[in-house]
């Protein structure tokens, strides 16, 4: 403890460990020095996770969540309530943010191969982040009460259905009704708004917690711990506040700019973030010509409709989220770093990136168009499926063949 | 109290018959709470049945009538598609009906209705439950050349045939369902009611 400890402070202390903790994980939190751009992306989930919140807060105070006046309140939030347009449009524009930082954040895990041992429970904390951001934008999509809003729940309410036995009255509870009504909107609301957030911030927090106990990985899977100096520091660490945080201000300055450019002057996204469809009401009698997700939800949804047949659509969806779950006991690498991992890896890694980029953009498209007037829409997503889950299942064979670089004892690069 | 001779047994008992007691507890707690998704008894009584005048409904064409808010697709098909309905069978799923769930017995034949040339179908799709288009011409569509008339869903590429049988190669596995019906007079469809009322 520090000797002219401000009185105010030592007060508190004594009865709220407010300094500890705040040295614990921040002044005396030692990341290594040479974390890169893909550092970047966990704080940026943070600020948009904040974003997500503050605006939505603010626009629950004037919508409607019933079927008669959902569409209306939000024209009414975009046309009448003061600042109503920009709120919307920051939720709206943070939500397409949020998965942009998710997803970066998640590549850079499998670049550097956080995941691996000792991180195992970080990397699942990330994972049930990542599943119930995908619950929690899913239903808020529902929310406005549009066309795509409504045939979007149709669809992903109807996967449930594949279930044998009780798929059709999962279904039916799901919804509250025996079609998608005014009681799904309300119970997506209320999940949404309240059950949803809950989880995300406690499990934000749980993913800190895990991180802060075995301490960062950094682009060489180096431990840093292993060499430390008299007072117990490691040397190639540097503390989180003020080193960190300065750095990251420029990161997150660069990225509200990207953010700020997009929201005013792109707010739709060209049809990606809301789709035009969504500016007619909910039609029960109609689906909308071409209906896909937005974009977030491409890969998944390109795999669901790659295979024809209901049930092993579903399953492949299913399980293309969940081998994600598994990744850390897949990888059998000695090495973490994908700077040291053997060719194979170092060729994979970057490739599976491309194709779940692919696949996002195929989820987006009509399924009967051509990619880039090369090949049948349909069957580059086979394709890419077969890859999605050979990269995954083969994984442990090849990270256990190949062969791997010496990893330096201290990390390279750095301030 | 002593700390000495602890009966780990019968701490364990305790424990075990605590967690056990407690456990059930929270299952009659979560009762309600998982009860309260159910359709309310609101949404069970919203099952009217729907009334439709098909006397203006032209040869070939289609018209959507709204049954429990979901869409009802009614057809007066040709005499030269149904004469088309019986060389499909070996591009079909289940050309026979063979999922009896899928009509009432009173349509479990090849044109899948009470009278043959008027066709009532349920339009919500049996793979993920989007509304299937009514594409009647016979002629090459993107989606399938050789086309012979009938439903194309726009979400998964469904395809049915002009009687609601699913084809080989479409995501669906069922036919479309051909909901209860039955007539008042010669005029006026009755959609949820199994019995002929005149």
């Amino acid at each position: 403890m520090s000797q002219q400890k401000n009185p105010i402070m030592g007060w508190i202390d004594d009865r709220l460990p407010v300094t500890v903790t705040y040295e614990k994980h921040m002044s005396k939190y030692y990341a290594p020095k040479n974390f890169n751009f893909w550092y970047f992306f966990g704080v940026l989930s943070m600020i948009m996770l904040v974003n997500q919140i503050l605006t939505g807060i603010w626009l629950t105070m004037n919508f409607t969540p019933s079927a008669d006046g959902a569409f209306a309140s939000v024209e009414y939030i975009m046309r009448d309530v003061q600042w109503g347009w920009l709120l919307r449009y920051m939720h709206s524009t943070g939500a397409t943010f949020f998965f942009i930082a998710i997803y970066l954040h998640m590549m850079r895990a499998l670049l550097y191969g956080s995941y691996q041992k000792p991180r195992e429970l970080i990397w699942l904390f990330g994972m049930g982040i990542y599943l119930a951001l995908m619950a929690e934008a899913f239903m808020g999509y529902v929310l406005p009460w549009g066309q795509m809003s409504y045939w979007g729940a149709q669809v992903i309410i109807s996967l449930f259905g594949a279930i044998p036995v009780i798929g059709d009255d999962l279904t039916t509870w799901i919804r509250g009704d025996f079609l998608i009504s005014g009681a799904t909107l309300n119970r997506f609301f209320a999940l949404h708004v309240i059950a949803v957030p809950l989880v995300i911030v406690a499990l934000v927090v749980l993913h800190l917690l895990a991180l802060h106990e075995v301490g960062s990985n950094n682009p060489d899977g180096v431990d840093i711990k292993k060499h430390k100096d008299e007072n117990g520091v490691p040397l190639d660490g540097i503390p989180f506040h003020p080193f960190y945080t300065v750095h990251d201000m420029v990161g997150i300055v660069v990225f509200l700019i990207v953010f700020c450019s997009v929201m005013f002057f792109f707010p739709m996204g060209g049809g990606f973030m809301l789709e035009y469809a969504n500016f007619e009401p909910a039609n029960g009698l109609k689906t909308p010509e071409h209906i896909a997700p937005v974009w977030y939800f491409g890969a998944f949804y390109t795999i669901l409709r790659a295979i024809p047949h209901k049930l092993t659509g579903v399953i492949a969806m299913g399980a293309a989220i969940a081998i994600l779950f598994v990744l850390p006991w897949l990888d059998k690498s000695p090495v973490k770093s994908i700077r040291y991992k053997g060719v194979i890896s170092k060729t994979l890694i970057p490739v599976f990136g491309v194709a779940f980029a692919i696949l996002t953009w195929l989820g987006t498209q009509p399924s009967s168009g051509e990619f880039l007037h090369l090949i049948n829409n349909t069957t580059l997503a086979r394709w890419l499926t077969a890859f999605y889950f050979g990269y995954f299942l083969l994984m442990p064979f090849y990270t256990r063949m190949e062969k791997t670089k010496p990893v330096p004892e201290r990390v390279t690069g750095g301030h | 109290m002593s700390q000495d001779g602890v009966n780990n047994s019968r701490r364990l008992l305790l424990l075990g018959s605590t967690a056990a007691v407690g456990a059930v507890g929270a299952g009659f707690v979560a009762v309600p709470f998982l009860a309260s998704w159910n359709p309310s008894e609101k949404a069970k009584a919203a099952g009217a049945p729907a009334k439709v005048d098909i006397s203006k409904l032209e040869p070939g064409a289609m018209l959507t009538a709204e049954w429990r808010g979901k869409p009802v697709y009614v057809v007066r098909r040709t005499a030269e598609v149904l004469g088309m309905l019986d060389g499909l069978a070996d591009r079909l799923k289940d050309p026979e009906n063979g999922n009896k769930a899928q009509q009432p017995a009173y349509a479990d034949n090849l044109q899948r209705s009470r009278q043959p040339e008027l066709l009532v179908l349920l339009g919500v799709c049996t793979h993920l439950g989007c509304a299937p288009k009514f594409f009647a011409e016979v002629k090459p569509e993107p989606f399938d050349a050789d086309w012979k008339g009938g439903f194309f869903c726009p979400c998964h590429g469904s395809r049915f045939d002009m009687s609601g049988r699913v084809f080989n190669g479409s995501p669906a596995a069922d036919n479309l369902i051909v909901p209860p019906y039955s007539f008042e007079g010669d005029n006026v469809l009755v959609i949820g009611i199994d019995e002929e009322t005149a």
